[in-house]
């Protein structure tokens, strides 16, 4: 790889050992892809993916401190995904001292050392971090240096930023050095979609499922959609972003989808169409049957598959503040036209910080209270990843929830039907 | 007794037992519970694999298309390295993945893990290699699978 001068002297130790090691890393991860350069990160801000002080993780921390003491600091500032705690989620005393006391115990001691290494603020710990009230929020063609599968999906596809399937640590090296190496996404070729996907169903898919079934069969690929934007049109209204953001959550958890073009209706997609397509590009149809047999192919891992519900979690990706607003209107009617006073089981909507701060002292924030929805900004799948939760029956609509623990997936109106007795209208 | 010819990713030699996973390695579904538990072993955890689930990946020669899934891979991988609870070796049959570099890369530069690790090993492979198999890792990315 050609590195400049400044690059150069950095991988040759000039400015210490610790420093060398970085740039050692990402020139090596950059050759494994055939990358002859670094790319300038240009994004304002960073992304982490790894926000959660777990105790065994214990050769992170030891990472961190061995950068910290080496005087290293992110040349950018940087979000975090979700906190993993949140007094406010309902918990019994046995979990409460399983989370605070063992799993999560180095919480404190872990966000000490991102503060130090460049947090952007105490409220910066979203999965969703391009939501407006986030501020981290990408311009297309910025290059960044972002891990968290959603968010970087969501910046590619969405945003037209350019960012590649970084793992934690590697984006925090980028976010020090302020350069990545030039490849896969981050160039004209790599953002070419080698699949063409027909989506033919009769009405608009649900969106994590749709993602699902994508993201199993291209894996890491980059799909070009079609038959999306018959249903969602041509714009990307905060209601199309959203469901873009659920679907792209899910081509990302269930395979490996980095970017993804709907056409007609992401940036690039609208501006260069099908010349967007590699020659040879393979070809997936998703009809009705496929989504139900993708559905039919999860797996209930519950210890009694017919357990009834004990809690619910909505909001995996973060939740929009139009998300959340719905959920809590769709959820506060259906309690009362069954009569109810609250929720059938404890049910947590989880949003960004920044969303959670708009709608305080609105209507919506008020009618959570009255029918006892939990409100907040946690990661649910910290909360529910661990022994004590995995025996405890746990529904969720997002499949990326579903994926990565033993909580049972269901759409979004059966979802409503089941917390509230009542379906969506 | 068949011979593969890939990329040489991390060099090193190897020989241990063969754990195949057909559909993409889900890192971080993979690891999660055997790291809450203390699990030395590093019993598989990923649901959604029936081939590896519930089946002891430390010390394995983990044939694999490429990794999927949460981009909390690398350091996954990373941390089990720095346990000791990495795999013996890594077989990619596809070219390595983002997320699957990055572990294999950290865990070569900041631990003192070795987990030789070889890519483009081709389709072929991951059809001929079966769990239980021995395979050991020789120069210049050659991989020996014996029945």
């Amino acid at each position: 790889m050609r590195l400049t001068a400044q690059q150069q002297e950095i991988y040759d130790g000039k400015k210490g050992k610790t420093y060398a090691k970085i740039m050692e890393t990402l020139v090596r991860y950059g050759e494994l892809f055939g990358a002859e350069e670094m790319a300038e990160v240009t994004g304002e801000y960073g992304h982490l993916v790894t926000s959660f002080g777990l105790k065994v993780i214990d050769p992170v921390y030891k990472l961190m401190d061995e950068l910290i003491e080496a005087g290293v600091v992110s040349k950018q500032k940087f979000t975090m995904d979700p906190r993993p705690l949140d007094k406010n989620v309902p918990s019994g005393p046995l979990q409460d001292l399983v989370f605070y006391k063992f799993m999560y115990s180095e919480q404190g001691r872990y966000e000490k050392q991102l503060e130090k290494l460049g947090l952007k603020g105490k409220d910066g710990f979203s999965c969703a971090c391009y939501f407006d009230e986030q501020g981290n929020r990408p311009k297309k063609g910025d290059i960044l240096s972002w891990a968290e599968s959603s968010a970087v999906v969501y910046a590619n596809s969405v945003l037209g930023a350019r960012c590649n399937r970084n793992s934690g640590i590697i984006e925090l090296f980028g976010s020090i050095l302020g350069c990545v190496p030039k490849f896969g996404l981050l160039t004209d070729e790599g953002r070419k979609a080698t699949w063409k996907v027909e989506v033919k169903t009769t009405k608009l898919p649900p969106a994590q499922v749709l993602g699902s079934a994508i993201g199993m069969k291209v894996m890491e690929d980059v799909p070009y959609v079609y038959g999306l934007s018959e249903y969602l049109g041509t714009e990307l209204t905060p209601s199309v972003c959203d469901y873009l953001k659920n679907f792209g959550a899910a081509t990302a958890s269930n395979g490996a989808v980095g970017l993804y073009h709907i056409d007609k209706l992401t940036p690039e997609a609208a501006e260069l169409g099908e010349s967007l397509i590699a020659d040879g590009a393979k070809t997936y149809v998703i009809d009705d049957a496929e989504i139900q047999r993708v559905i039919d192919s999860y797996p209930i891992i519950w210890k009694n598959a017919d357990a009834k519900p004990k809690m619910c979690f909505i909001g995996c990706p973060h939740l929009s503040k139009n998300e959340l607003i719905g959920w809590i209107d769709d959820i506060y009617e259906g309690v009362k036209a069954s009569g109810r006073k609250t929720t059938t089981i404890p049910t947590v909507l989880t949003a960004a910080p920044g969303v959670l701060k708009a709608i305080q002292g609105t209507r919506e924030e008020s009618m959570a209270q009255e029918i006892k929805l939990t409100l907040s900004y946690i990661c649910p799948l910290m909360y529910c990843d661990n022994p004590l939760v995995h025996s405890v029956p746990i529904i969720t609509n997002s499949n990326k929830l579903r994926t990565y623990t033993s909580c049972r997936f269901y759409e979004d109106d059966k979802i409503l039907s089941m917390i509230t007795g009542q379906g969506r209208n | 007794m068949k011979e593969f010819k890939g990329r040489v990713v991390i060099p090193g030699e190897c020989s241990a037992t063969a754990l195949v996973s057909h559909g993409g390695f889900n890192t971080l579904a993979s690891y999660q519970t055997s790291f809450l538990t203390g699990d030395k072993k590093a019993t598989c955890s990923d649901q959604n694999n029936p081939d590896i689930y519930k089946k002891p990946m430390a010390g394995v020669a983990l044939c694999l298309p490429q990794t999927i899934g949460s981009t909390t891979g690398g350091m996954i991988l990373f941390t089990a390295a720095d346990y000791g609870r990495q795999p013996a070796c890594m077989l990619f049959a596809n070219p390595i993945d983002s997320i699957g570099a990055a572990g294999v890369l950290l865990s070569d530069i900041w631990t003192d893990a070795k987990m030789p690790t070889i890519d483009s090993l081709g389709e072929e492979f991951l059809s001929y290699v079966q769990t239980g198999m021995k395979i050991t890792i020789k120069d210049g990315g050659v991989v020996e699978v014996e029945d």
